[in-house]
């Protein structure tokens, strides 16, 4: 009776049956109450205790930074010749937070990787806000706050352009592209989503509310034929995207002449890197918010197990990428690189200066700490009892965090802090200033995810239910029946 | 009666729209769609619906952003104002290539973004679906066929006959 498609519809084999992304078949009416009823419920008392102190840690970022805007840059612990502080290794590393987002709804949108689904919206909420506490940075650093339009191309009062032949420039157009798309990616993701608040919403302000910013979406499969279209390209646009960021990142420090800094290996190590941080910083959201917000049945044991699998392999190629610098530093017969490696990051007091007769690097236990953590805690996740263990993992995302934060210092401060001429060796310290913001970025940081939760599904909707073998129209469960031709 | 916009029947699994889909269109209707929580799978080949349009909005805005982003280089270090810096060329396509990636790819986002909601005729603050009650459900877990009153070969009482031999449990037209 009809001649499209003559696939006879049978139950798929068991074995090849893999674990559902949703437990317990739930079908797309429980996975949007469920979803929503996170945004519609009452606000949670833990919600409220984090948000205050997010907020306080917030204003106390601002105070600081006003302190700084007010009396100079010199409240910073800057001294020569180490020049490039706290604010550009906390620039590096939020930055480098931000790349999971995008390479969950970019990459394993491509890869065709369904479970990406149930996190690709917070994370890409992260990546947003990540970029934000990021972007401060090298706004602050430019210590005349007042001449951040400089970094624009607009002429200054001089009639003289920014100059593009700095990988500085290239920064800037980096990291607004990136900051920008992301928002582009997420609102676009955001619009079938907020469709389904607006259509579930109960008091006028919210139906307005959502209702604005769903811009008319009806879910007509016309549209959705369009739009499935723009999401597949913006997925293959944000690839080479979130792969340039961190690679540009890398040249403002690859292409200058410093031992520690002047090296080939940079763009891909810091992009190994960042999805390193990145997916470490999902898992610590994710795993306690799953948990609080019970939402176990969407955000499964799996998906954490599959998110800790790739934090193995990305902090494996960090590792890898160390022991290569450290061949190189040797193999280059460069003296310079050499002293770099050997005796300023890697000699400790303990065994291997002693072992190689080094007197003890001023930063060692700098160095030694970004090893522990990116080198040795995400071989822990070859075991499958640590990945499916939410304590273990948890503890263990921070710590990759940690090591990550480490990695930027040592990178940006210790290579610094012993350039060519010994008369110019110093010792960087930071100052409460330093700490301060750095501390209070994560209130601002977490003063908006968790507005985030508080206002947005944090599971994209519509992407999950199109993931569940109800959505299958040649599957059993969305009403295909067994044994029918169609 | 007031003039209705549509007749809307409601289905509910993607099996059954899918098959409502290719029947609707077998019977030659224009003026119809599918209303889903979800894009399903094989909808766009059952409504015979050609591949989208978006792909060339974003290549325009592509090549918009990189062609911008080299000649506003140009312009600002080789041309408007000269300086040498570092004894490197004026203009250089290798310095230059940096940031006009990043605008190609800033304005190719621009382009897919901006191109889908033009081809959707979104934003849009008024359509006769949001109205109807029923209709909620199209984006929680229900799939509407949707056929407007338009269509030259709409005809109240055969569309709705046709509609129910497609095993729809609930059809009402939609108002104006």
């Amino acid at each position: 009776m009809d001649d499209h498609a003559a696939i006879e519809v049978q139950a798929p084999p068991v074995e090849l049956e893999r674990i559902p992304l949703v437990a317990h078949q739930h079908g797309p009416g429980w996975l949007s109450d469920r979803i929503a009823g996170v945004v519609e419920g009452d606000t949670p008392a833990w919600w409220k205790i984090c948000f205050a102190i997010s907020v306080t840690m917030m204003t106390v970022c601002f105070a600081a930074i006003l302190y700084l805007m007010s009396t100079g840059v010199g409240v910073w612990g800057l001294g020569h010749p180490v020049m490039w502080g706290w604010a550009i290794v906390n620039f590096v590393w939020w930055i480098g937070i931000g790349h999971a987002g995008t390479l969950i709804s970019a990459i394993l949108f491509l890869l065709r990787q369904k479970w990406r689904t149930s996190i690709n919206r917070a994370a890409e909420a992260m990546t947003i806000f990540a970029v934000m506490c990021a972007g401060i940075f090298p706004l602050i650093h430019i210590g005349r706050i007042w001449y951040g339009w400089w970094l624009f191309p607009i002429p200054n009062s001089f009639s003289i352009w920014p100059q593009f032949r700095s990988p500085l420039m290239w920064d800037v157009f980096a990291v607004s592209t990136y900051f920008t798309v992301s928002v582009l990616f997420w609102y676009m993701g955001l619009i079938p989503d907020l469709a389904v608040m607006r259509d579930r919403a109960k008091t006028k302000i919210r139906k307005f509310g959502y209702g604005l910013f769903a811009l008319g979406w009806t879910g007509s499969n016309r549209h959705w034929s369009n739009y499935e279209k723009a999401y597949l390209i913006l997925a293959g646009l944000s690839t080479p995207l979130v792969l340039s960021v961190h690679s540009i990142v890398s040249l403002d420090f690859s292409v200058s002449q410093l031992p520690g800094w002047h090296t080939t290996i940079f763009p891909p190590y810091f992009v190994a890197g960042a999805v390193y941080s990145g997916f470490g910083m999902v898992l610590t959201l994710l795993v306690p918010l799953r948990r609080m917000l019970k939402l176990e049945d969407i955000i499964r044991v799996r998906h954490v197990e599959l998110m800790c699998k790739v934090t193995l392999a990305t902090g494996s190629i960090v590792g890898y990428a160390y022991g290569m610098e450290f061949f190189i530093a040797w193999y280059s017969g460069n003296p310079y690189e050499r002293f770099q490696f050997f005796q300023t990051r890697a000699a400790d007091p303990f065994i291997f200066g002693p072992l190689l007769h080094i007197r003890p690097a001023p930063y060692w236990w700098a160095f030694w700490t970004m090893v522990t953590c990116n080198v040795v805690v995400p071989q822990f996740f070859w075991f499958k009892k640590i990945r499916t263990c939410m304590l273990a993992v948890f503890v263990l995302s921070i710590l990759v965090n940690v090591g990550m934060w480490f990695e930027r210092f040592v990178i940006v401060d210790i290579s610094l802090h012993r350039e060519f001429i010994p008369s110019n060796w110093n010792y960087y310290s930071p100052t409460w200033v330093d700490i301060c913001q750095y501390l209070g970025t994560f209130g601002l940081f977490f003063t908006f995810f968790l507005l985030f939760i508080r206002f947005i599904p944090l599971i994209a909707i519509a992407e999950v239910k199109g993931v569940t073998p109800q959505a299958d129209p040649h599957h059993p469960l969305g009403g295909a029946k067994i044994g029918e031709k169609h | 009666m007031p003039a209705s916009y549509a007749i809307m029947a409601e289905f509910e699994s993607p099996a059954a729209i899918l098959h409502a889909a290719r029947k609707v269109r077998e019977s030659g209707y224009r003026q119809w769609d599918v209303f889903t929580p979800f894009p399903i799978h094989g909808m766009d080949g059952a409504m015979g619906l050609k591949n989208s349009r978006v792909g060339w909005f974003s290549f325009i805005g592509g090549c918009t952003g990189y062609a911008t982003g080299m000649l506003m280089i140009w312009f600002m270090n080789a041309y408007d104002y000269r300086i040498v810096i570092g004894g490197k060329p004026m203009f250089s396509p290798f310095s230059a290539f940096p940031p006009s990636y990043e605008l190609t790819i800033l304005f190719g986002s621009f382009g897919a973004l901006l191109g889908m909601l033009f081809l959707n005729r979104l934003p849009r603050l008024h359509h006769p679906l949001l109205k109807n009650r029923r209709f909620a459900l199209a984006t929680h877990d229900r799939f509407f066929m949707v056929i407007e009153s338009n269509d030259p070969k709409y005809s109240e009482n055969e569309t709705r006959r046709l509609l129910e031999s497609m095993g729809s449990k609930h059809i009402e037209f939609v108002e104006e």
